[in-house]
This record gives structure tokens, C-alpha cells and sequence, in this order.
């Protein structure tokens, strides 16, 4: 009788570690395809046509290779172009392409192929929401707005392998914007034959270290090595699978479940929980993307006085918002372009350094002294776009300015409405980000520029825009760096806008993936990427 | 009158026609010998009968109870709708702050969140589940009753308002009449009275054709009166029971719109809103999720409840 | 019966017709466009990108323009998702919702029915209670609980199903999105056919079966049936358009390719082709089924004609 027991005791022990093998198996997800789940649907992968999305740059930034492209710690390489010159006056690139760059289906990488892609991203029938990222470029932003009398474009194709590039002024940082997915090369072979249909998946081929077989949407993007890639011998992958997952809840339960590799998100709120039970796939990692306040300085809004933006500004604790309502995820800022942006010292706002009892008095007296007080309290709207983190810091900043005597109407609207009644200028206190197209201060500095679509508050200082226009011919970096330095100081001596947190790029991982490393632009090229020997 | 005597065919034999009140009038108490019976008003009867189910006079009470709290525990509690508590961000149940359930992410007390939102979610239910009802079932006993090419139009008419973008319903609701709560009550009962419209009129196409419904003709019975005396008692049954289904497709509905900015604005809340906030919570602070689906679960528990003894003691037919 | 389906579906025609034009005017009511985001484009890139679309032209033109593409089957491309029409993307959509909602529906009417005409049958007994106690469940615990609930207990915790994701429909994939919709489902069936039992079983026709010495089985499925059925069947067919066209919330949280959240995305981004096909789309199916359910009451009760 025991003997038989201890038989059947011991056939049972064998078939638990089968049956859990097989599942760790099934679920190890890694295979030499990686799963990422991205934030979003990519809205085209033809540049002349992206809306200009952080996934976008995933999936294109895969797909293709422009002439200069990024290493994994995200600084700034050769890519398509092996090197190029640049003239004295600073504004003519001469960039030589690579010899062994070539498209998917075979085809050579040419400079007619870049001289194509910027045409139809000038191209007014396109509209294209990058070309003016691309306005340093002489009559880019003529053609783009359809004058007859425009200059030809500066970009010519001298031959084959040699292209040049002319610019309307010196614009030293010019390569860093070329690594944008935007200035991407097109097959000119295939646009000639199919125009706007390059991008069908049977017939498109791509010149980065992944060309994509198939596209379901909403569902995958299916995408494998590409074969002819000049550095495809070092891409570890056999293929890439981008799955967007736009509930971030969604996505983390998926990445748990092994169903997904990396996840280029997740929320705030979770950050504590991953800490604590997936401390080795959590990234967290400064990014040069900030999260602000646009404050109206229009007439007839209370924002419109000094007085007020100084004393809204001084109300908000920035570190508990990044503490205790961001988790800790996210830095509290103290100015407007956030730290480790290239040659560029973070500027401080003037009186965020002192104590918070003494900023709270300072700010009553600053709206008693602009006549606000117990019969007349200042009434605000404040308007935020739909996601669960705008509300509660939306929440928080109207708790925080309470003990002021202010009453803040809180407005929620989704995003397309929310944008729409801030370029109208139908706020008060408007939230507002920005994340780097490049790595330059100017890119964020430029938002407050009297003439940017982007300047919700209506920011106009005269001193700010000269400083900002002579930075712009200036050739030499250090000169450069302090007049763009200057130049914030005195937005924010303006208090033109309320800075609220500088953000953090927040990636789950699969410890077992090497190759990965965190940068500021949050770019991470699957080319890097290989699973771990075991 | 014919009744019982009639031959049964095989097919569905029809119910004895009687006059006012449907087949079956409610039953008198029985008379004394030799004392004119006295008559008993349907809804008298039907407080009677009602009063007489357990089940659904403790969801009544607890029904009456959970509003009376939302009303009047605000008022009692310390903390505020939109009070931050800076030092209890998203902390668990405890007895010292007086933070009896909990905070939420914002520092806020969850108790009495999920007060105030209880008075929107269940003002909310209220006012779109009659608007469906009232429009709902007139609109559907008139279509099934009239028939025809009166009928056919007026059903067309709910097919098309079926298909038009709900979203942009909403939209166009609030840019008419602005942020106010009544925009949501509009805009819910606007869509939900097409399904009670619907189940009406199926059950008077069925209904009208029976024999009572003839016999009410033949007595000279004005048609608004057939339809209110005769048709909508008798159909009463599911409609009862469709509107315990449409309160909770309401309160979610609300919290949809809500969460899009398109319904309540902050700090005013919901159940609902609660709800999809403390789901993603759901394994570091499950209070969050539990107290509001809790209080919103014992709603929809005892109106259900509620909506089965009522039907039972509206049927003309059961006794 | 067939002259009166032929003439329901030639009224289908201008029935769209008004529901197209209706919705083609109130989406523009709208504030905000398509091109408002988070990239505030310079006036000319704008500009470029409203009269590539047309949306510069007076609308009365830019309707005529659309209802002229429209009638030759052209529903536009996506303003939002540019490498694909509008056509495509519902063809991808619109089999995989499809393929969840019919599941879905199937399994709640296999089990919702059955178990409310058991609660009627067995009213105030154990079975009535636990049926309704379970149907309570799936009415007081909203889909958007329900499904994250599933997806970490099933997915994460015990690792028996995928957590999300599509993967071309393979069956692992199917059943959490499936169940969880059907739950909800299941409990307004099972509610609505427990009421519409009682009332037929009481009413006078049913009286008579049982006192002609007819056993309950026959009493039940030969006569209670079908009258029962009518409500249910009033629901069910807007219900069923409005599953088949697929739940944002499963969607959402299981990862699935289906067309439902093109309702909700294609109004958040005033993706007006997206929003149009997708009207169209749904009403060719609310005024199909409309037409079928009306039907079938002719068919459950033959006292209900259409042609006074």
C-alpha cells in the first residue's frame, strides 16, 4: 500500500515542473522578435504625413535612417551620411552618403532620395506638420507657403552619394535636427512608380534596420530585419512587432503577462508598485520634456498682471506635486527649459528658492497689492486636457491657491477642443507641455516667441524676442548659450508662464533584453537591442 | 363575454375580455354579506401588495437610507469635496483624520467623495431613467397603437436618431447649452428613451389586438384613454424591469461622458468617475475602487430588487 | 410578409440618407478640428492641410463633394490614420468586432435565456435567487471593472490566457475579451426573459393550457415561449447592433483591433470620413435589425400583422 502511494505521489511531483515549464516558456515572449507596445497608432509611416507623435518616432525611427541618426546612449552619429562638411559661413552642409547604404528591396540610397523627401515635406498639398522644423533650410518655408516667388529649395543633389544642403542662416545645431524621423530619405524609386502609395506593405521598402511585412490597425505593426542595412550584421533581432497599447494600464498587465517586451509608458501611479515588484524592468530616466502652465497675458484676464502670475507662481509647491501626486516619478522644474538640454545651464525662476511660508506671504501681498482681496477674490479658469494626471495636478494647483483667496473654475476638454480654445485664447491658466524635437534650448525657448502658433499665453517682450533673433545668427555655441540664457531669464522674470515639473521617460523593460540604455531624448533604436545569452 | 368556454384551438387562446382595468381588475378585499363591496384604486392595491414583499421593503428602506446619507452626510463629515489633505495622499481607511474610508490620489477623503458623488449619480439616474420612461413608453404605446404608416414613421424616426454619433450629440448639447449637469440628464435620456420606445411598442403591438382592447372600442373608450387605462398597465412588466437595467447604463454612461470632459467637472464627482479612478488603483489602494463600487452595487442590488416587487404588484394578472 | 420587408428596405434608403446628412452637419457643430492637438501647426502648414482635405470649401460643397463619393462606394481617407481609408479600416475592424460581439452574444443568449426562464419557472426557490444573485453581478460590476479584473487575475496572476492582445484571432485571445462582455449580457437577458416568464405564465391563455391537462413542459415551451421572447427581442436588437460594432471598453483594455473604438477616437479627433463611416455603418445595421426584429414578433406572435 505505501509503496503504490509513493509511485503515485511521485508521478504527480513529475508533472507540475513539466506543466509550469511549458508555461514560462510560452511566456517568455522572447523569441529573437521583440514586442514593444507603443503609446499610440502611428498615423502614417510616409514623414510627408505623421502627425508628430512620440510613437511615431518609434516605429519610424526603426524603419528608417536619416543622415544622421543616434547611438544608444542617444548622442547624436553618422547615419545614412558616413561624414559632411560644413562652409565657413556656417550655412552650406556638403554631406557624403554611404556607399553601402541601401533600400530594403536592393535598391541604392541616392540623394535624390533626400532631395524628394523634403520636397514633398515643403510641399503645400502634403502639409506636412514638420516642415517648419525644418525652416532653417533656404525657401523651406516659402514653399511651404505656396509663394510663387520662392527660392529654389536648398537641398540639391550634386550626385549620387553627395548631398548639399543650404541654409538661410547659421544654424549650428542643424545635424541634431537631422536625426528627426521627419528628415528621413523616401525611395524615390518607388515614389516615381507608386506616388502616395509607396507606404502599402507589398510593395514598400525602408532603409533602416527593419523593413514591415504587415500592418493590422490598431492591432501590429509587423516589421523584420532588413537585410540590406549597412550595419545588419551587428542587429541582434530577427524582427520587431509594435503593438499600441493606449490604456497604460492595459500595457503593463500585457508586459507582466509576458505578452509584451518593452512598454514605452506607464502611469505615475503605478511607479511605487513597479519599484517595489519589478524593480529590474523599471527605466526611469530625465527627459528634455517639460510640463507647464500657459498663464494669458491678453487684456482682459487677471493673468494679464505681473502681479499675478508672480503670485500664482510662488503658491505652487512643486515638490509636492512631483512627490505626492506624480509619485516621485517626475522632477519638480524651475524654469522653463529643463535641465541636460545640450550647452545650456537650467534657469531658475526668481523667488522659487525661498522657503514656502515666505513665498505663500509674498504671494498675498502681491495680489492684495493688485487689488484682489476677501470681497473681491481673484476668479480663474483653468483649463486641462483629459488624462487622469492633468486632473489631479489641475486639483492640486486650485488647493494650492486657495489659502489666497482664489477661486479656480476648472475646465476639462478633450484634446482636440482643449488646443482649440487655447489657441483661441479662451483661458486663463491653459496646461501645456513640450517634448524636444531636438536637443537644443531653442526648440523649447522658441514656444515663447511673440510669433509662435505655440504661444498660447501671449508672451510679448520685446527684449525676449531680439535676444532670441540674435541667438539665432549667432555661430559661435558658448556666445550662443548665454544669449539664449538671457533670454530666459527674462520670460521668467516676466513670470510668463507657470513651470511646473520637468518630465521623466518611464519604460518597462525586459531585464533580460541588453543593450538598452536610458537617454534624455527617450529614443531607443531596436537595432541596440539583444536578448541576453542564457 | 366569451371566456373559458371557448374552444381551445391548439393555438394561443386569447385572455377573457373585462372592462376597465385590463383582463384581470385587482381584487377587492371580499365583501360582507349584504354590504356594497368597496372598490380599491390600482395603486392602493398595488402599495398593498408591495408592502407585503419583503424583499423589496428592505431595498426601499435601504434606497431611502443611501440617498438620505449622500444628502446629509456631507454636511455632517469634516472634510470637504475638494479639501487636500497634504499630509494623506492615497493612505487606507483609518479612524484618526476622520479618514473613515480612505483618501483618494489627490489627498481628498474618499467618503465623502463618494457622498457627493452618490447625489450626482443618483440625480443623474433619476431624471434620465423618468425622461427615458415618460417619453419612452408614450412614444412607443402611441406608435404600436396607431400603427400603420403613423407607426412605420415614427419608428423610422428612432432609427435614425439610433444611429446618429451619440459623441457628437453631446457636443452639440453643450455648446447649446453650456457646462451645466442638466446638459448630461438631456443628453442620457435622449438616447436611452429610444430602447424603452422600442419594448413599448412590441408589447402593444402584441396587446392591442386582444379581445379587451376590442371590447374598450366597442364600449366607445376614447383612444388616449385605451392607451393610458388599458395598453400601458398591461405592458407595465418589462418596462419595470427595463428601467432597474437602464439606471446602471445611465450612471455609467455619465461617468463615460465625465471621464471625456464632456459631463461633470472637477471637483464635482460621480460614482462612476470614482470607480474608473480607483481601477487603475485597483492593486495599490483597492479601497479606492471598493467603497464607491460598493455603495453603487447595494444601489443596483436593492433597485432591482425594488423593480421585481413592483412589478409583481403593478401585474393586473398575478395575484 | 415579403412585400412589407421589400418596402422596409427601399424606406432603409432615405432613412440613411437623413441620418448621413444630419450627422454630416453635426459634427461640424463641433469646436475644434481635425488638425488641433497638442502641435499647434504654424497658419500655413494649417492652411495646407484644410484645403488638401477640403475643408476650406463652403460646407454645403463639401457635403455634395462627400455624397458624391459616397455614392460611388468612396468613403474617404482617414483625416487621422493616413495610410489607410476609411473602408479599410472598417473592413479590417468590423470582423474581429464581429467575431467578439457574435461570440458574445451567443454565449449570453445560450446561458441568459435558459437561466431566466428557470428563475420564472422556479420562482422565489434557491434557483431563482442564485440565478438573479449572478445576474445582479453582471449589472452592478461595469465592464470597465469587470475586464482589468479579468486580465490580472487571469492574465497576470495565473498566466492561463493572454492578458490582451489580438494575435489574428487565435482562441486564447478570444476568451477574456468574449466572457467578459457576454456577463453583462447574460444578466440583462437572464432579468429580462425572468420577467417576461412570470407575466406570460400568469396570464389567462396559459391558465387554460394548464387546466386542459397540458404537462408543464408543453405549457412552457409549446405556448410560454414565444410571447415571452417579445421584449427580449425588442432589446436585443439594438443591443445586438450595438455589440457586433464592437465595446470601447473591451477594446480598450484587451488590445483588440475591432471597430468600437473607432466611434469614441474618430468623434475625440473630428476624423469626420472615420465618423461618417462608421454612421453609416451603423445604421445600415440598427435598421437592419430593426427590420428583423420586427419580423420575428410576427413570428412569435401571429396576431401582429403590419398592414392596417
Amino acid at each position: 500500500m505505501l509503496e503504490s502511494r509513493y509511485h503515485a505521489g511521485r508521478r504527480h511531483r513529475l508533472c507540475l515542473p513539466l506543466l509550469l515549464g511549458m508555461f514560462a516558456f510560452a511566456n517568455t515572449g522572447l523569441a529573437a522578435t521583440l514586442e514593444i507596445g507603443i503609446q499610440g497608432e502611428p498615423a502614417s509611416l510616409d514623414t510627408a504625413k505623421i502627425g508628430g507623435t512620440t510613437w511615431e518616432n518609434d516605429v519610424l525611427g526603426d524603419l528608417f535612417e536619416g543622415l544622421v541618426t543616434l547611438d544608444p546612449s542617444g548622442e547624436y552619429v553618422p547615419g545614412a551620411a558616413s561624414s559632411w562638411d560644413v562652409s565657413d559661413d556656417g550655412k552650406v552642409y556638403t554631406f557624403h552618403l554611404r556607399d553601402d547604404a541601401n533600400w530594403s528591396d536592393g535598391e541604392p540610397v541616392i540623394s535624390v532620395d533626400f532631395v524628394l523627401a523634403f520636397q514633398r515635406l515643403f510641399d503645400p498639398a502634403n502639409g506636412a506638420v514638420y516642415a517648419s522644423l525644418f525652416y532653417p533650410i533656404r525657401g523651406a518655408k516659402a514653399h511651404t507657403k505656396g509663394n510663387t516667388d520662392a527660392p529654389d529649395l536648398g537641398v540639391e543633389a550634386v550626385d549620387a552619394k553627395t548631398l548639399k544642403i543650404t541654409l538661410d542662416q547659421p544654424t549650428p545645431y542643424f545635424p541634431t535636427l537631422l536625426a528627426h524621423i521627419a528628415a528621413s530619405p523616401v525611395p524615390s524609386h518607388l515614389v516615381e512608380q507608386f506616388g502616395n502609395d509607396w507606404t502599402q506593405m507589398d510593395h514598400i521598402a525602408t532603409n533602416g534596420a527593419f523593413t514591415p511585412t504587415s500592418w493590422v490597425s490598431h492591432d501590429h505593426i509587423a516589421a523584420r530585419k532588413n537585410a540590406e542595412f549597412h550595419a545588419a550584421d551587428d542587429v541582434a533581432l530577427d524582427g520587431v512587432d509594435y503593438y499600441p497599447v493606449e490604456d497604460r494600464s492595459a500595457g503593463l498587465q500585457r508586459f507582466r503577462a509576458g505578452g509584451l517586451d518593452i512598454v514605452r509608458d506607464f502611469s505615475p501611479d503605478r511607479y511605487q508598485w513597479l519599484q517595489q515588484n519589478l524593480p529590474d524592468a523599471v527605466h526611469l530616466a530625465p527627459q528634455l520634456a517639460n510640463y507647464y502652465f500657459a498663464l494669458n497675458q491678453r487684456d482682459g484676464h487677471p493673468t494679464a498682471d505681473k502681479r499675478v502670475r508672480e503670485a500664482l507662481n510662488l503658491a505652487i509647491r512643486r515638490d509636492v506635486i512631483a512627490n505626492q501626486i506624480m509619485g516621485d516619478v517626475v522632477t519638480p522644474a524651475s524654469g522653463f527649459v529643463p535641465g541636460g538640454v545640450s550647452h545650456y545651464d537650467a534657469q531658475t525662476m526668481p523667488g522659487l528658492d525661498q522657503d514656502t511660508e515666505s513665498r505663500a506671504a509674498k504671494a498675498k501681498a502681491l495680489l492684495e497689492d493688485a487689488g484682489y482681496g476677501p470681497d473681491h477674490p481673484l476668479e480663474l479658469t483653468l483649463r486641462y486636457s483629459t488624462t487622469e494626471a492633468n486632473k489631479r495636478i489641475a486639483v492640486a494647483l486650485a488647493a494650492m491657491w486657495k489659502p489666497l483667496g482664489v477661486e479656480t473654475q476648472l475646465i476639462n476638454a478633450e484634446g482636440a477642443v482643449h488646443y482649440a480654445e487655447l489657441a483661441a485664447g479662451n483661458f486663463d491658466v491653459g496646461r501645456g507641455s513640450w517634448v524636444a524635437d531636438f536637443d537644443d534650448a531653442s526648440n523649447f525657448l522658441g514656444i515663447l516667441q511673440s510669433d509662435s502658433p505655440k504661444n498660447y499665453g501671449g508672451y510679448q517682450s520685446d527684449a525676449f524676442d531680439q535676444l532670441m533673433n540674435q541667438a539665432s545668427h549667432e555661430t559661435d555655441m558658448d556666445a550662443r548659450q548665454q544669449l539664449l540664457e538671457q533670454a530666459e531669464r527674462q520670460a521668467l522674470s516676466d513670470y510668463a508662464v507657470a513651470p511646473i515639473y520637468v518630465d521623466v521617460s518611464r519604460n518597462l523593460v525586459n531585464p533580460k533584453l541588453d543593450g538598452w540604455k536610458d537617454n534624455a531624448l527617450n529614443r531607443h533604436l531596436s537595432r541596440y537591442l539583444q536578448e541576453r545569452e542564457q | 363575454m366569451t371566456s373559458e368556454s371557448k374552444p381551445y384551438s391548439g393555438e394561443q387562446a386569447h385572455a377573457a375580455p373585462l372592462p376597465a382595468g385590463g383582463p384581470n381588475p385587482p381584487r377587492s378585499p371580499e365583501p360582507e354579506a349584504g354590504v356594497a363591496p368597496v372598490g380599491e384604486s390600482l395603486a392602493k392595491d398595488a402599495w398593498r401588495r408591495l408592502s407585503q414583499n419583503r424583499a423589496a421593503m428592505v431595498s426601499l428602506g435601504l434606497l431611502i437610507a443611501i440617498i438620505v446619507v449622500c444628502i446629509v452626510g456631507p454636511w455632517l463629515l469634516p472634510w470637504g469635496l475638494a479639501e487636500v489633505d497634504w499630509n494623506a495622499f492615497g493612505t487606507g481607511p483609518t479612524l484618526e483624520n476622520a479618514h473613515y474610508l480612505g483618501t483618494d490620489a489627490n489627498g481628498r477623503d474618499l467618503l465623502t467623495r463618494t457622498l457627493y458623488g452618490g447625489r450626482i449619480s443618483l440625480s443623474v439616474a433619476l431624471v434620465a431613467s423618468f425622461v427615458s420612461l415618460v417619453i419612452g413608453v408614450l412614444y412607443g404605446a402611441i406608435s404600436g397603437y396607431l400603427g400603420g404608416r403613423v407607426d412605420n414613421y415614427m419608428m423610422r424616426f428612432v432609427d435614425i436618431m439610433y444611429s446618429l454619433p451619440f459623441m457628437f450629440l453631446v457636443i452639440l448639447l453643450m455648446v447649446v447649452f453650456g457646462r451645466n449637469i442638466f446638459l448630461i440628464y438631456a443628453a442620457i435620456g435622449a438616447v436611452e428613451w429610444l430602447d424603452m420606445a422600442r419594448i413599448v411598442r412590441g408589447q402593444t403591438l402584441a396587446l392591442k389586438r386582444r379581445e379587451f382592447i376590442e371590447a374598450a372600442h366597442a364600449l366607445g373608450v376614447r383612444d388616449t384613454k385605451i392607451v393610458t387605462r388599458h395598453l400601458i398597465p398591461n405592458a407595465i412588466g418589462p418596462v419595470i424591469i427595463y428601467v432597474t437595467l437602464t439606471v446602471p447604463k445611465v450612471i455609467l454612461l455619465e461617468s463615460f461622458l465625465s471621464f471625456l470632459g464632456l459631463g461633470v467637472q472637477e471637483p464635482l464627482t460621480s460614482w462612476g468617475v470614482l470607480i474608473s479612478e480607483g481601477v487603475d488603483m485597483m492593486e495599490s489602494a483597492p479601497w479606492m475602487l471598493l467603497v464607491p463600487s460598493i455603495f453603487l452595487a447595494i444601489t443596483l442590488f436593492c433597485l432591482n430588487f425594488l423593480g421585481d416587487g413592483l412589478r409583481d404588484a403593478l401585474d393586473p394578472r398575478t395575484r | 410578409m415579403l412585400i412589407y420587408t421589400l418596402k422596409r428596405l427601399l424606406q432603409a434608403i432615405p432613412t440613411l440618407l437623413i441620418v448621413i446628412t444630419i450627422s454630416f452637419f453635426l459634427m461640424r457643430v463641433a469646436p475644434g478640428g481635425p488638425f488641433d492637438g497638442e502641435r499647434q501647426l504654424p497658419p500655413e502648414i494649417e492652411a495646407n492641410l484644410m484645403a488638401a482635405y477640403h475643408l476650406d470649401e463652403p460646407l454645403p460643397m463639401q457635403y455634395l463633394r462627400y455624397m458624391g463619393n459616397l455614392l460611388q462606394g468612396d468613403f474617404g481617407p482617414s483625416f487621422k490614420y493616413k495610410d489607410f481609408s476609411v473602408t479599410e479600416l472598417i473592413a479590417q475592424g468590423f470582423p474581429v468586432s464581429l467575431e467578439i460581439g457574435g461570440l458574445a452574444i451567443l454565449l449570453a443568449l445560450l446561458v441568459g435565456l435558459p437561466l431566466g426562464i428557470a428563475a420564472a419557472i422556479k420562482r422565489n426557490s434557491t434557483v431563482d435567487y442564485v440565478v438573479m444573485g449572478t445576474a445582479l453581478t453582471g449589472i452592478a460590476v461595469p465592464n470597465f471593472v469587470l475586464a482589468p479584473i479579468f486580465a490580472l487575475v487571469f492574465g497576470v496572476l495565473l498566466g492561463w490566457l493572454p492578458a490582451g492582445g489580438w494575435n489574428g484571432g487565435a482562441l486564447p485571445n478570444l476568451v477574456l475579451p468574449v466572457v467578459a462582455l457576454s456577463i453583462q449580457q447574460i444578466a440583462y437577458i437572464a432579468r429580462m426573459m425572468r420577467a417576461s416568464m412570470i407575466e406570460v405564465l400568469g396570464s389567462h391563455f396559459i391558465r387554460t393550457a394548464r387546466a386542459k391537462g397540458l404537462n408543464e413542459g408543453e405549457v412552457i415551451w409549446r405556448h410560454a415561449i414565444r410571447p415571452a421572447l417579445l421584449p427580449v427581442m425588442s432589446y436585443l436588437g439594438p443591443a445586438i447592433a450595438g455589440i457586433i460594432t464592437g465595446s470601447v471598453v473591451i477594446e480598450q483594455i484587451f488590445g483588440i483591433p475591432g471597430i468600437g473604438r473607432y466611434f469614441v477616437q474618430g468623434a475625440l479627433n473630428r476624423d469626420y470620413t472615420l465618423v461618417m463611416g462608421t454612421v453609416v455603418f451603423y445604421g445600415v445595421l440598427i435598421v437592419l435589425m430593426n427590420l428583423i426584429v420586427d419580423l420575428l414578433y410576427s413570428a412569435l406572435d401571429p396576431q401582429i400583422r403590419y398592414d392596417d
